[in-house]
């Protein structure tokens, strides 16, 4: 059993790293972006949103091949990446944060949008009467009050990631402590006919996702969005 | 977000999805004239091929094919998976459906040979001329199939083990799910080299190159059987007695593939 541990423990922390860091991108490009959703007016703005969405219903593995295609060393990006800096992203853990990223972005965009969108103007315009500049309006006004709905968000976003599989193996691969994350480790446990790996592994897994979810209840208790305060 | 349901809703919505499986149940219900081969990812294009032979002489059976990697098939029908008829890149993961119970054993018997190459994308300056030149600085990613359930990179372990670089390579190893995931990273040069069949490396001969062939310490031997559970085992029979006609050798010879 011990070596079972650590074999699930070095997939495990392969797995939280992963999850960790895209959400902390998906933290700054889904914040950013939900806001400039949800203020800018211009043609063609649900467009834009449909786009950015996309991730979160195209398979997974239509992403992974596109991102093979994009950031592969043939790729547009992969062969300017490999020639100028020396770098390759297949099979690193980089390249499965990338996907871990691109698939769970939609969760904090569309949660950021909304928020945004329902905080009321009249607080903002309010702190504007004041003088107050608007990056400072920004950080003590509006993100406060749409910061339910973002961490909402982000703790989805952080589920997904964990999860993540289609994308990550084609782009990442299956590198046993370097980018075999669990769900990966389950599929190729299964394909191999030991189960009892498999067993192990997927406890671990459900165990982990059990206690994101009640960290989630713990962090976000209650409505999301804020009530709208009578006029 | 907030995901409040209907009071009534989740009981709704249980019942759409019961409905959703249960037409998907029947869709899929393998119809007595289909006929559903478990393949090795190497034999992909061929099987297809050989498939569509064999419906044209028995207009009755529709062939469906599942493939995978051998080892992968291996976990399916053991647990229960409608299949008619396996055919697996090696003996070791017949012999441990054997083994299980899961074979029509009087039905199995080897159809074809292959034999296990280095391959290196098309680019590459100085291919590899022999199994110790892969330890050179320059091939830092080769692909191989992850041995525990691919027959491909376990004929690959056993070769490296017996030329004693076993352990050199392992820390430059990509492992792959099935071989055909191999040829695919040699063919895009995200890797340096991989080992692959020897039919396999044909099928994209424009992008790949093979450098040389690997000795492998057994022979790499195709079996084939009717299964114990097959939904169809007439036309089961009937498929694995058609792999060794005249036209189904020929076809796997277009194909590079040996006769038993």
């Amino acid at each position: 059993m011990n070596g079972d541990w650590a074999s699930a423990w070095v997939a495990l922390s392969l797995t939280l790293k992963v999850a960790g860091w895209a959400t902390a991108i998906n933290l700054l490009l889904g914040v950013g972006i939900g806001f400039a959703m949800a203020r800018w007016r211009f043609p063609g703005r649900e467009l834009v949103d449909a786009a950015l969405t996309l991730p979160m219903v195209m398979p997974p593995t239509v992403l992974g091949y596109y991102l093979l295609v994009v950031i592969g060393t043939q790729g547009a990006i992969g062969a300017w990446l490999l020639e100028h800096f020396g770098i390759r992203l297949i099979f690193t853990w980089q390249a499965a944060v990338i996907a871990a990223t691109i698939v769970a972005f939609p969760l904090v965009f569309k949660a950021a949008r909304t928020a945004f969108e329902t905080v009321d103007p009249e607080l903002e315009d309010a702190a504007r009467t004041l003088g107050i500049r608007p990056i400072a309006i920004f950080l003590r006004v509006t993100l406060p009050l749409a910061w339910r709905g973002i961490l909402a968000g982000l703790l989805l976003a952080f589920a997904r990631a964990l999860g993540e599989f289609g994308a990550t193996l084609m782009v990442a691969g299956s590198i046993v402590g370097k980018t075999q994350t669990l769900s990966i480790a389950i599929y190729e446990a299964v394909q191999a006919g030991q189960d009892a790996t498999a067993n192990y592994l997927v406890a671990v897994t459900s165990v982990t996702c059990m206690a994101v979810l009640l960290a989630a209840g713990r962090l976000a208790p209650g409505p999301t969005a804020p009530a709208q305060r009578p006029r | 977000m907030s995901f409040r349901l209907h009071p009534r809703g989740p009981a709704r919505l249980a019942l759409v999805v019961l409905t959703a499986i249960a037409v998907a149940a029947a869709g899929r219900t393998a119809r007595p004239a289909d006929l559903t081969v478990s393949a090795a990812s190497s034999l992909t294009q061929v099987m297809r091929d050989l498939g569509k032979q064999f419906e044209a002489a028995n207009p009755d059976t529709t062939v469906r094919f599942n493939f995978a990697a051998s080892g992968a098939l291996l976990a399916q029908i053991s647990q229960g998976a409608p299949v008619d008829v396996l055919a697996t890149a090696d003996q070791e993961t017949m012999n441990q459906a054997q083994g299980r119970g899961l074979l029509h054993a009087q039905s199995r018997r080897d159809f074809a040979t292959n034999a296990l190459v280095v391959i290196v994308p098309m680019a590459t300056m100085a291919p590899p001329a022999a199994l110790q030149d892969l330890t050179a600085a320059r091939f830092d990613r080769i692909a191989i199939g992850l041995p525990a359930s691919v027959p491909a990179g376990r004929y690959t372990q056993a070769a490296l083990q017996a030329a004693n670089l076993w352990q050199q390579i392992t820390p430059r190893m990509i492992g792959t799910s099935n071989v055909r995931q191999a040829l695919d990273y040699v063919a895009r040069g995200e890797v340096s080299a991989g080992f692959v069949y020897a039919t396999d490396a044909r099928l994209v001969a424009d992008r790949v190159k093979v450098a040389f062939a690997v000795p492998t310490p057994t022979p790499i031997r195709y079996p084939v059987a009717a299964l114990n559970q097959a939904p169809n085992p007439t036309a089961a029979r009937r498929f694995v007695d058609f792999l060794s006609t005249e036209p189904a050798q020929a076809r796997l010879g277009q194909s590079g593939f040996g006769q038993p």
